[in-house]
């Protein structure tokens, strides 16, 4: 960076930055915005001093173009980082949180999932996603069915330790939460797994990564550019590496979990889940 | 419980390690089909405690079968019956248990079974047992056992309906741990011979047997093509969803060609039949019989469609080319090793991913010229998602104490009373002098010396024991009357440790 940054550009970049922390505000509404985008696409030490104000603040740019505008992610400790115990909130009891916040965090992941169901998706600019909350409960369920099948054909015991609830595998927590519960008032409540999905889709709609586009299957909804780049660049990264630091490592060649394999009496294809999880 | 635990670690210290975890898995799963009726024992046990209603004539275990069968009957290919729907065709077998009481009352008692058996109130909805089991290094572990009994279920429109679980109809139709296509079979044969010799009543219930098996069937598929709708790769369409579809439209023939039979069967010995309650049983039998006729229709068109399903669904689920560029699998490689691991270890992927997934948290800086705004601005309403309305259960508050620590703290103190026993009337007096609520404490304290628990001063392990006896003297004192007691302290001994064994009231009194 040059010696001579002049307060003007200083003010413009914090702009920008405000801009991008506002879920709702696009280059594409907003002639300042789009102006301020372009000029970090075209002025290297613009971008570079707005990284630079963003990292002061704790923040990081993941990236800044006209379809998404700029997207920040707060560092870890940042004053602008989500809290998954403020999400949570509601729960009393101590062990209690721990199996709310995974049950939330799971369902985070299921949604996006589903919006993004192969690697390719989630690669494509272009890709746009749909979600509702009937399909992200349906994924988890099935993926838990199959593991069931998995466990129950292993022969393994697999009812969770009375005294060690913490061992217990998430796939049979989250099997045992009802899907839908009707509360006295008849309303669904919010502990069941899709009043929790329904929960997550409306709080990521709230943060500009859904658009919401009907209330088919108890809501759908359409993914926006934003959430693409939060869980291509930052998310699903962070999250592998956790697995791999658990040494749960599961290698693909690209293709993602489906293949195709060719039958001999049609000459048609037959998609098949190539892998049992 | 503790005797067959016994009984297994003989087993396993002879060194039968194969023949203890055949047991132990026998056992299990015994435990386990014990637990489940377990909820319909507890109706019953709890029943005396309700508050809105004095229902001990009503047998809740019986409305309980009359509620899973009601749901099991009512639930077909798509979904099942509501709450209400339930209720109401439960109701009139509650009236019946005690008609005279009011049907507001029926019906309240009906809703309390349904929600027992949902188990209202716990976050999971389900019941939850604890059984002992070996584990692989022979070590005796206890694992909890999590069961549901009515299941709820949200439709497209997001409409609850209920479904009973498979536990439920394992207890209900008491045919634990068995093949369906076998016990199909066996209640077909059972019906066929029973009808034959004119046993009605046990014909009925082979009948709904036969109809509960098929009730599965149509469940299976259901789920299977349920999953397809929503991802073909969930489901296996290369091998078993074929051999699922075969057997099942096998089955339907077979079950089709024998029920007409059977129906035949019936009709003729309806016809036939002089007394009028036989007559009302084989119309009831034939009913049943047409109602699983119905049935098997259903599943077969439904099995009809299942090759046309699949290939829309894979039409429409497209699928594009090899990934240009190397991101994470997110269902592979993230989702479904995450649902494998312990919950634990989870937290730390979900929590990574969710940290990063959520965007931004924005701190909210309220101006001073919008606070009233703010404070005006009504809640809003997420008028679908709302936490359960609590429904406080109100205990009375206990008494307030009648005496004041310090003042059992004196009491106390005059009641150490040296070796040689002292009157009451000496004691009240010197009470007197400290305090003038202090003679009533310690009035108290002597009547209860008179008969003390000497028994539970010993369980306690405590060294004396205040007594106090009548010897016949008068108690000549303003506030109280009566005997003026003699009182003193008696040492314990415990007759463990001495090794007498006398009488705790005569014996330990020193």
């Amino acid at each position: 960076m040059t010696d001579h940054v002049a307060i003007t550009d200083a003010a413009d970049a914090a702009r920008l930055i405000a801009l991008g922390m506002r879920p709702r505000s696009l280059p594409a509404r907003d002639l300042i915005y789009a102006d301020l985008v372009r000029r970090h696409a075209e002025d290297p030490t613009f971008a570079e001093l707005t990284s630079a104000i963003a990292d002061g603040l704790g923040l990081v740019v993941l990236a800044c173009g006209p379809q998404t505008g700029l997207v920040l992610a707060a560092a870890e400790q940042s004053l602008f980082a989500m809290k998954i115990d403020d999400y949570v909130r509601r729960t009393v009891f101590k062990e209690r949180r721990e199996v709310e916040r995974v049950l939330h965090g799971l369902i985070h992941l299921a949604v996006a999932a589903v919006a993004y169901p192969r690697p390719d998706d989630l690669a494509n600019d272009s890709y746009l996603g749909r979600v509702n909350v009937e399909q992200v409960d349906g994924l988890v369920r099935e993926a838990c069915r199959m593991l069931e099948d998995k466990a129950a054909a292993a022969e393994e015991n697999n009812d969770p330790l009375d005294d060690a609830p913490g061992l217990e595998r998430t796939w049979r927590i989250y099997a045992r939460r009802p899907a839908a519960a009707v509360t006295k008032d008849g309303r669904l409540a919010p502990d069941s797994t899709r009043g929790m999905i329904t929960k997550a889709l409306r709080f990521v709609t709230d943060q500009g990564f859904l658009t919401a586009v009907s209330g088919e299957g108890g809501g759908t909804y359409r993914t926006t550019p934003r959430y693409q780049v939060h869980v291509r660049e930052l998310a699903a990264e962070a999250a592998f590496t956790e697995l791999l630091d658990l040494g749960v490592v599961v290698v693909t060649d690209g293709t993602g979990t489906l293949r195709t394999v060719p039958t001999d009496t049609s000459s048609d294809t037959l998609y098949r889940e190539a892998r049992r999880v | 419980m503790p005797r067959v635990t016994v009984a297994l670690m003989w087993d396993t210290s002879d060194g039968v390690a194969s023949g203890s975890a055949l047991i132990d898995d026998g056992l299990a799963r015994r435990l386990k089909a014990l637990a489940c009726t377990g909820p319909l024992h507890d109706l019953d046990a709890r029943k005396t405690r309700l508050e809105f209603v004095d229902a001990g004539v009503y047998q809740m275990a019986e409305i309980a079968f009359q509620v899973i069968d009601q749901v099991t009957v009512a639930m077909d290919f798509d979904r099942g019956a509501n709450h209400d729907e339930v209720i109401a065709r439960t109701v009139p077998f509650v009236a019946a248990q005690a008609p005279d009481r009011p049907p507001t009352e029926h019906e309240k008692i009906t809703r309390w079974v349904l929600d027992n058996l949902i188990n209202v109130g716990t976050t999971d909805r389900g019941f939850r047992a604890v059984y002992g089991a070996f584990g692989h290094a022979g070590a005796y572990e206890r694992r909890g056992f999590d069961f549901k009994l009515l299941i709820e279920f949200a439709d497209p429109n997001g409409e609850v309906y209920l479904r009973a679980s498979d536990e439920a109809i394992n207890v209900l139709i008491g045919a634990l741990d068995t093949d369906v296509e076998s016990a199909q079979i066996a209640a077909e044969i059972k019906l066929d011979n029973l009808i034959r010799r004119g046993k009605l009543s046990d014909a009925q219930a082979a009948a709904q047997q036969a109809r509960y098996s098929t009730v599965r069937y149509a469940e299976r598929l259901r789920q299977k093509l349920e999953a397809t709708r929503r991802d073909v790769r969930m489901v296996d369409w290369e091998t078993e969803v074929p051999a699922l579809i075969e057997d099942a439209l096998t089955h339907v023939v077979g079950r089709y060609r024998s029920e007409t039979a059977i129906l035949a069967n019936i009709r003729q010995a309806r016809d036939e039949a002089e007394d009028s309650d036989r007559k009302r049983k084989a119309a009831h039998l034939v009913e049943i019989v047409e109602d699983c006729i119905n049935r098997h229709t259903q599943l077969q068109a439904r099995l009809l469609e299942a090759g046309s399903v699949f290939r829309s669904e894979q039409d429409r689920q497209q699928f594009s080319g090899p990934a240009r560029r190397a991101t994470v699998d997110l269902f592979g490689q993230l989702l479904a090793p995450t649902l494998a691991l312990p919950l634990s270890d989870a937290a730390r992927s979900t929590g990574a991913f969710f940290h990063a997934a959520t965007g931004l948290a924005t701190p909210v800086a309220p101006r001073l010229c919008d606070l009233v705004r703010l404070l005006l601005t009504p809640t809003q309403e997420r008028d679908d998602l709302i936490a359960n309305v609590p429904e406080p259960d109100l205990i009375p508050l206990p008494d307030p104490d009648v005496f004041t620590e310090e003042q059992w703290a004196r009491a106390e103190e005059l009641l150490e009373v040296a070796e040689v026993p002292r009157r009451l009337s000496g004691l009240l007096t010197a009470a007197r002098g400290m305090d003038p609520e202090l003679p009533r404490l310690v009035m108290l304290r002597v009547l209860y010396a008179v008969s003390p628990e000497i028994g539970m001063a010993l369980r306690q392990g405590d060294q004396t024991v205040l007594l106090a006896a009548d010897d016949g003297t008068r108690l000549d004192d303003p506030e109280f009357g009566g005997a003026d007691l003699l009182v003193a302290v008696a040492q314990l001994t415990d007759p463990a440790v001495t090794g007498e064994q006398t009488d705790f009231q005569e014996g330990e009194v020193a």
